[in-house]
C-alpha cells in the first residue's frame, strides 16, 4: 500500500472512534507538555545567566577563598577561608596586569533610616568596584580613595533600598543607621535587576571596606576579591599572576595546592551553565518518564484496539492484505497517535511555559529544537510501544480472525 | 446494469476451479480430525455451484481451501490457471485480492464506515499497479447491486439484506474470476433471501462464477449445480434438474403480497 493511502487509513480508523483516540493520546499530550515546559524552565534559567553574566562587568576576575579541585570537592569556602583585606591590597599594589582590585565584605545589616526599617546586605568594598561591575550612580557619587583611607561612614544604596526607605525623596545627603552607626547617603546605584535566581541585585548597599570592616563586620577574612583587566585578553595572563602573589603571601610550598580559586568570566558562566544543563536534563528526564508512561498507554489500547477488531483484521487479510500490510497499519496508528498527541503537547507545552513564566516570573525559552526532539520522542515511542500490538495483529490467522466472536 | 466484464475473455473456456484429491487433517493434540478426504472439484467458468451437507461436513473447510484462506493437506489446486497450493503466504494475499471476492453470513462490514468506504477496501490492496479510481469502481459496483443511492449510508442504516449487497459489492469491485459465499443468506429472512439470490442469479448470468455453500434447499435450487458433501467426501454431483429463477420467485411474491393488501 502508498504510504499516503496508509496514514489516510490510519487516520480513518483513529477518526472513527474519537473519544477513544482522545484518552489514548492523554499520556502522549501530557508527557510531550511536561518536556517542553521543563525545559523552558531550563533553557529560560540558562539564558538568564548567560544574560547576567554578562551584565556583571567587563573582564572580570573573582578570587574566592577555598581550592577548587582538592580531591575533586570543593571544600567549601568557609573551611580554609583565609583571603583577607591585605591580600586584595596587595594585589591592587603589586599586580601589573590588574587595572581595578576591591575586596568584598558581606554584612547582612538592618537599615533604619527615612521612612523605616529595611534588611539588607552591606558590602563593603573598594572605589574600584564601580569599574569591576560597570556599575555607575544613578544620583549622588560613589565614595572616592579618601573617604576609604579615612573608613568615612559613606554609603551608596541600591534602587530598591532607595525606594524603601525614601518613597519620592532625593536620599542623597540622608541619613541611614547601619547597625546604629549613623552613615551619610552619597548615591544612589543605577538599576540592575533580578539576577539569574531570582535575587535583586538593587536590594544593596555599598560602603568602604574599610569602615566595614571596623565598624560593622569586625572580621578580616572576606568573601571575595574582585578585579579586572584592561582588556579581554590580559585576563588569563592576571589570573596567573594573581595566582603567583597570592601563592607567595600565603606562604604555600610548591606541592601544595592554592588555597583560593581564581575564576574569570568564562569560567563562571560554564560553572553557571553546567549547573542549569544538568538541572534541565534532570527535568527533561522527569517529563520523559510521563512520555514513557504515556507509550505505555498506546501500547494498553492498541492491544485491546487489536483483539477487538480481530475481524476487521481478519477481513482485511481475507480481501488480500498481507500480514506486513497488517503489520504497517498498526505501526502507523500508533505512530500517527503518539505524533497527534506530540503536537497537541507542543501546544499545550508553550501555553503552559508561558503561563507559568506569567504566574511565577520565571523566564522560559522554547527553542524549535526542543520542539522538534520531543516530537520525534514522542514519534520513537508510538513506534516502539505500537511494535508489539501490531506485530500480534499481523500474525492472525484469516480464518480465526474472521470467525473471532 | 453495466457490461460484464467476468467472463475475462482470455482462456475462455478453461475451468476456473480444478481440484484434486484435498485432503485437510486439523492435529488437536493427538487427535486428527479429517477434515476433508479427498476432494475432487472442477468448476466451470460462469458456473453456479451451490454445496450443501449436514454441518461438520467440511463444508467451510472447503471454502477456506478454495478461498486460499488455508493450504489443503495434501491434494492440489488450480484457480484460474495457477497451482495456488505453491504458492506463499504473499502471493496467497495477492491471488484473494486479485481473483476472489469473499461473501460472509455474518457480513463483515467496517462499523461506522460508509457504504463506499467499505466497498473500496480491496482496492487498497491492490498491487497489480494498474491505474484505477477507487472511488468510481466502488461506485460503479455498489450501483450494480441497486444501492447507488446508499453510498454515504453506514452499515447499521442499512438493513441486512442491504448489509449483503453492500459485502456482494466489496466482492464484486475487483472483478474477481470467482465469488464464494459460505452460507450468505444464513442471517437474512426469506424474502431477503430471495432478493439477494435474485441479485447473485443476475450476476451469474452477466458471467461471474460463483460458489455459494447453503444449507437451504431452496437456496440451492437457485444454482446451476448442487455438490454435497458428506464427512469429507463429496456423495453427489448432479445440475439442478429444474434451476428456480430468483427473480420470478421474487415476482409471484410481490403479487401475493398485493393481493393481501388489497
Ligand atoms: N480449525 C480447526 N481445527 C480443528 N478442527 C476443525 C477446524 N476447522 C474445522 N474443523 C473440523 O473439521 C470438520 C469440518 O468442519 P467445517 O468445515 O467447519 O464443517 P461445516 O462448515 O460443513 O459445518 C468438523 O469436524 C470440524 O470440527
Ligand atoms: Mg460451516
Amino acid at each position: 500500500m502508498k504510504s499516503t493511502r496508509l496514514v489516510a487509513v490510519a487516520l480513518r480508523s483513529i477518526l472513527r472512534n474519537k473519544m477513544r483516540t482522545l484518552l489514548t493520546m492523554l499520556g502522549v499530550v501530557i508527557g510531550v507538555g511536561a518536556v517542553i515546559v521543563m525545559v523552558a524552565i531550563g533553557e529560560g534559567a540558562q539564558s538568564q545567566i548567560h544574560a547576567q553574566i554578562d551584565n556583571l562587568g567587563t573582564n572580570m576576575i573573582v578570587v574566592t577563598p577555598g581550592s577548587s579541585s582538592q580531591g575533586g570537592v570543593n571544600q567549601g569556602a568557609g573551611s580554609l577561608n583565609r583571603l583577607t583585606v591585605e591580600d586584595a591590597e596587595a594585589l591592587k599594589s603589586e599586580s601589573f596586569l590588574l587595572s581595578a582590585v576591591s575586596p568584598s565584605i558581606v554584612a547582612p545589616t538592618q537599615i533604619v533610616g527615612g521612612q523605616g526599617n529595611w534588611r539588607s546586605a552591606v558590602f563593603g568594598v573598594a572605589t574600584d568596584y564601580q569599574l569591576i561591575r560597570d556599575w555607575p550612580v544613578s544620583s549622588g557619587r560613589y565614595f572616592d580613595e579618601g573617604e576609604v583611607r579615612s573608613m568615612r561612614k559613606v554609603a551608596v544604596i541600591g534602587k530598591t533600598v532607595a525606594e524603601a526607605l525614601f518613597p519620592g525623596e532625593d536620599p542623597v545627603g540622608q541619613q541611614v543607621r547601619l547597625r546604629n552607626v549613623p552613615f551619610e547617603v552619597i548615591g544612589v546605584l543605577a538599576e540592575k535587576g533580578q539576577t539569574a535566581e531570582g535575587s535583586d541585585q538593587d536590594d544593596v548597599v555599598l560602603a568602604p571596606y574599610t569602615t566595614v570592616k571596623n565598624r560593622l563586620s569586625g572580621r578580616s577574612f572576606i568573601a571575595q576579591i574582585l578585579a579586572s583587566t584592561a582588556s579581554p585578553e590580559g585576563v588569563a595572563a592576571a589570573q596567573v599572576e594573581i595566582g603567583s602573589i597570592l601563592r607567595e603571601r600565603h606562604g604555600l610550598a610548591d606541592w601544595e595546592d592554592d588555597d583560593f580559586t581564581v575564576r574569570n568570566q568564562t569560567d563562571l558562566a560554564a560553572t553557571a551553565e553546567e549547573t542549569t544543563e544538568v538541572m534541565t536534563l534532570l527535568l527533561a528526564a522527569i517529563a520523559s518518564i510521563s512520555l514513557v508512561v504515556g507509550g505505555i498507554g498506546i501500547m494498553n489500547i492498541m492491544l485491546v484496539s487489536v483483539s477487538e477488531r480481530t475481524r476487521e483484521i481478519g477481513l482485511r487479510l481475507a480481501l488480500g492484505a498481507r500480514s506486513s500490510d497488517v503489520l504497517r497499519q498498526f505501526l502507523v496508528e500508533s505512530t500517527v497517535l503518539s505524533v497527534l498527541g506530540g503536537l497537541i503537547g507542543v501546544g499545550l507545552g508553550i501555553a503552559g511555559a508561558e503561563i507559568l513564566g506569567r504566574l511565577t516570573g520565571w523566564a522560559t525559552l522554547i527553542s524549535p529544537q526542543t520542539v522538534l526532539v520531543s516530537l520525534g520522542f514522542a514519534a520513537s515511542v508510538g513506534i516502539f510501544f505500537g511494535l508489539w500490538p501490531s506485530r500480534r495483529a499481523a500474525a492472525l490467522d484469516p480464518i480465526e480472525a474472521l470467525r473471532y466472536e | 446494469m453495466t457490461e460484464p466484464s467476468h467472463g475475462r475473455n482470455h482462456h475462455d473456456d478453461s475451468p476456473v476451479i480444478v481440484a484434486t484429491g484435498l485432503e485437510r487433517v486439523f492435529e488437536i493434540g493427538q487427535n486428527q480430525v479429517r477434515a476433508l478426504r479427498g476432494v475432487d472439484l472442477t468448476v466451470r467458468r460462469g458456473e453456479m455451484l451451490a454445496i450443501m451437507g449436514a454441518s461438520g461436513s467440511g463444508k467451510s473447510t472447503l471454502m477456506n481451501i478454495l478461498g486460499c484462506l488455508d493450504p489443503p493437506t495434501s491434494g492440489t489446486y488450480r484457480l484460474d490457471g495457477i497451482r495456488v497450493d505453491e504458492l506463499d503466504k504473499d502471493e496467497l494475499a495477492d491471488v484473494r485480492n486479485r481473483k476472489l471476492g469473499f461473501v460472509f453470513q455474518k457480513f463483515n462490514l467496517l462499523a461506522r464506515t460508509s457504504a463506499l468506504e467499505n466497498v473500496e477496501l480491496p482496492l487498497l490492496y491492490d498491487r497489480s499497479g494498474r491505474e484505477m479510481e477507487p472511488r468510481r469502481l466502488a461506485t460503479a459496483a455498489l450501483e450494480r447491486v441497486g444501492l447507488g443511492d446508499r453510498l454515504d449510508h453506514q452499515p447499521n442504516e442499512l438493513s441486512g439484506g442491504e448489509q449483503q449487497r453492500v459485502a456482494i459489492a466489496r466482492a464484486l469491485v475487483t472483478e474477481p474470476s470467482l465469488l464464494l459465499a459460505d452460507e450468505p443468506t444464513g442471517n437474512l429472512d426469506s424474502r431477503t433471501t430471495i432478493e439477494v439470490c435474485t441479485l447473485l442469479q443476475e450476476l451469474n448470468e452477466l458471467g461471474l462464477t460463483i460458489v455459494l455453500v447453503t444449507h437451504e434447499p431452496e437456496v440451492a435450487q437457485y444454482a446451476e449445480r448442487i455438490v454435497e458433501l458428506r464427512d469429507g467426501r463429496i456423495i453427489w454431483d448432479q445440475p439442478v434438474a429444474d434451476r428456480r429463477s430468483a427473480a420470478s420467485d421474487l415476482g409471484q411474491l410481490r403479487t401475493k403480497d398485493e393481493g393481501r393488501a388489497a
